[in-house]
């Protein structure tokens, strides 16, 4: 049965894609949009890139405001969910300092994630890079000459760290592990983007976690001091599952789902970020941080909900990551553990025990497209296939 | 501003004034002409912001850029010598008027 009201708790790319697919497959009902930041729903993927450089905020909205309107969706921004009411199918929000009750027949979880802050002394002082209002912060913060070190060599860590030595600043990356984006790319790749990192003048502080963040910069474990005048952290995230888990929805490295991102209660699903949801080839319950898995979800609830669609959920995930002049692609998605190989220059597959789990490539859109095909298609892998991607 | 044009499969056109150094893709989007989705916001990364530049156009538009002719194997309609991705087209002054179709669908 299709709902009357569907109303959505988070305004990133998946919940907004979530309304405006809604409305794609026809659904007629009442549309709630919720989100605690102020201003309309915006792109996140470009401000640790060209927002970092160019500032034009007004790029990175997803529709202007008389969108909101014409689609007849009920954009709530600044508000912020405080409880769900599972049995009576209530929200209640705070905005504008006031409390208000909102009724659904259908919930979206689209919550995203927050920053995560390592147990480091002194971490209160470092800046984020999660926001538009924090990028706005950190933009200004260079436009002048500044030393930079920036905790966490992860994808977002070193995005702001190219950007920041285009631009002409000292940066030192500090990251706990061995190697650069190890939860998300293979040994080679790290040392690959190390190498550039370095070639770019950026110093790198591996296998060195930092204990103390000061007036004057980092401290790491081994003693270590790295001048800054300020430190960015960006040292992974974690979901945001709090609202859910006080609603008593079952919970597993975020909200967990069906195969139809159906959570513990039929009345609610969730997607994104903060879902943790089956892989549709066969790795468990995977939670996935990108752009993609987001807006794919999105369309996958949006039909169920506008036209009683039953697919599971079985988009391919893919990822990139933008760092000075290099583009990462990586087409499938691969756990830290999975084995490597290297399939040709600058293309390296992951596998594990059910086989070829992601292909990563480097500045080389023609072999990532061929990965998305090869490991969307439910045939074998082969030698000779693995060949033709860099053919 | 710079005047572009966007035909739908059924003949319906859509006009929107852009401003120059805007892409194809995003004018489309910001203007909420259906029909161009561009998912990733321009990276290069999705294939949904595919367009056909008319054959008036075709040479003030150019060439594709790099990398684009692989990413087009990825998108859902035909492919045709007409085939660009709207988010690596810039609006320049030359571009004034510029029309370009739609295709069947994007995903």
């Amino acid at each position: 049965m299709t709902p009357g009201t569907v109303t959505i708790i988070g305004a990133g790319q998946g919940g907004f894609q979530a309304a405006i697919s809604l409305r794609q497959n026809g659904f007629e009902g009442a549309i709630t949009l919720i989100g605690d930041e102020p201003g309309l729903p915006y792109q996140r993927p470009p401000l640790s890139k060209v927002y970092l450089q160019d500032g034009k905020a007004e790029a990175l909205y997803l529709r202007p405001e008389s969108f909101f309107e014409a689609k007849r969706i009920d954009y709530l921004p600044g508000t912020r969910v405080e409880a769900i009411d599972r049995a009576a199918q209530r929200l209640t929000v705070l905005r504008d300092g006031a409390e208000k009750s909102l009724p659904y027949d259908h919930l979206i979880l689209a919550t995203g994630t927050r920053n995560l802050r390592p147990p480091i002394e002194g971490i209160a002082h470092a800046c984020d890079l999660r926001t538009l209002t924090d990028a706005q912060r950190l933009r200004e913060k260079l436009d002048q000459p500044a030393r930079i070190a920036v905790i966490g060599g992860g994808f977002i860590g070193l995005e702001f760290a190219a950007v920041a030595r285009k631009l002409g600043h000292e940066v030192a990356v500090i990251e706990a592990a061995p190697r650069l984006m190890a939860r998300a790319v293979s040994q080679r790749m790290s040392d690959h983007f190390a190498d550039l990192h370095r070639g770019w003048g950026t110093a790198l502080h591996l296998g060195q976690p930092a204990v103390a963040v000061e007036p004057a910069g980092v401290t790491l474990a081994d003693g270590t001091g790295v001048t800054a005048d300020f430190v960015l952290v960006a040292a992974g995230v974690r979901p945001n599952v709090e609202l859910a888990e006080a609603a008593g929805l079952a919970i597993d490295n975020g909200v967990k789902t069906d195969a139809r991102l159906q959570t513990s209660d039929p009345a609610i699903s969730a997607l994104g970020d903060c879902a943790s949801f089956p892989d549709p080839r066969g790795r468990g319950h995977i939670r996935l941080e990108s752009v993609q898995a987001a807006t794919d979800h999105a369309r996958l609830i949006a039909k169920r909900l506008a036209k009683g669609d039953t697919d599971p959920y079985g988009a391919l995930p893919w990822f990139w990551s933008d760092q000075g002049a290099c583009k990462l692609q990586i087409a499938g998605y691969a756990t830290p553990d999975a084995a490597e190989e290297e399939i040709a220059a600058g293309i390296v597959g992951r596998f594990d025990e059910r086989g070829l789990a992601a292909i990563e490539t480097i500045d080389n859109a023609r072999a990532h497209m061929r990965a998305r095909k090869l490991i969307a298609s439910p045939e074998p892998v082969t030698r000779a296939d693995l060949e033709e991607i860099a053919a | 501003m710079i005047k572009v044009t966007y035909v739908a499969q059924d003949g319906t056109r859509t006009n929107i004034d852009a401003d120059e150094g805007d892409s194809v893709m995003h004018a489309a989007v910001s203007n909420d002409v259906d029909g161009i989705v561009g998912e990733c916001g321009g990276s290069m990364m999705c294939a949904t912001c595919h367009c056909y530049v008319d054959d008036a156009w075709a040479e003030k538009v150019g060439p594709r850029s790099a990398g684009e002719d692989d990413m087009l194997e990825g998108a859902a309609s035909e492919v045709t010598e007409r085939s660009r991705l709207s988010c690596q087209i810039k609006l320049t002054p030359e571009l004034d008027g510029l029309v370009v179709h739609l295709p069947e669908e994007q995903f």
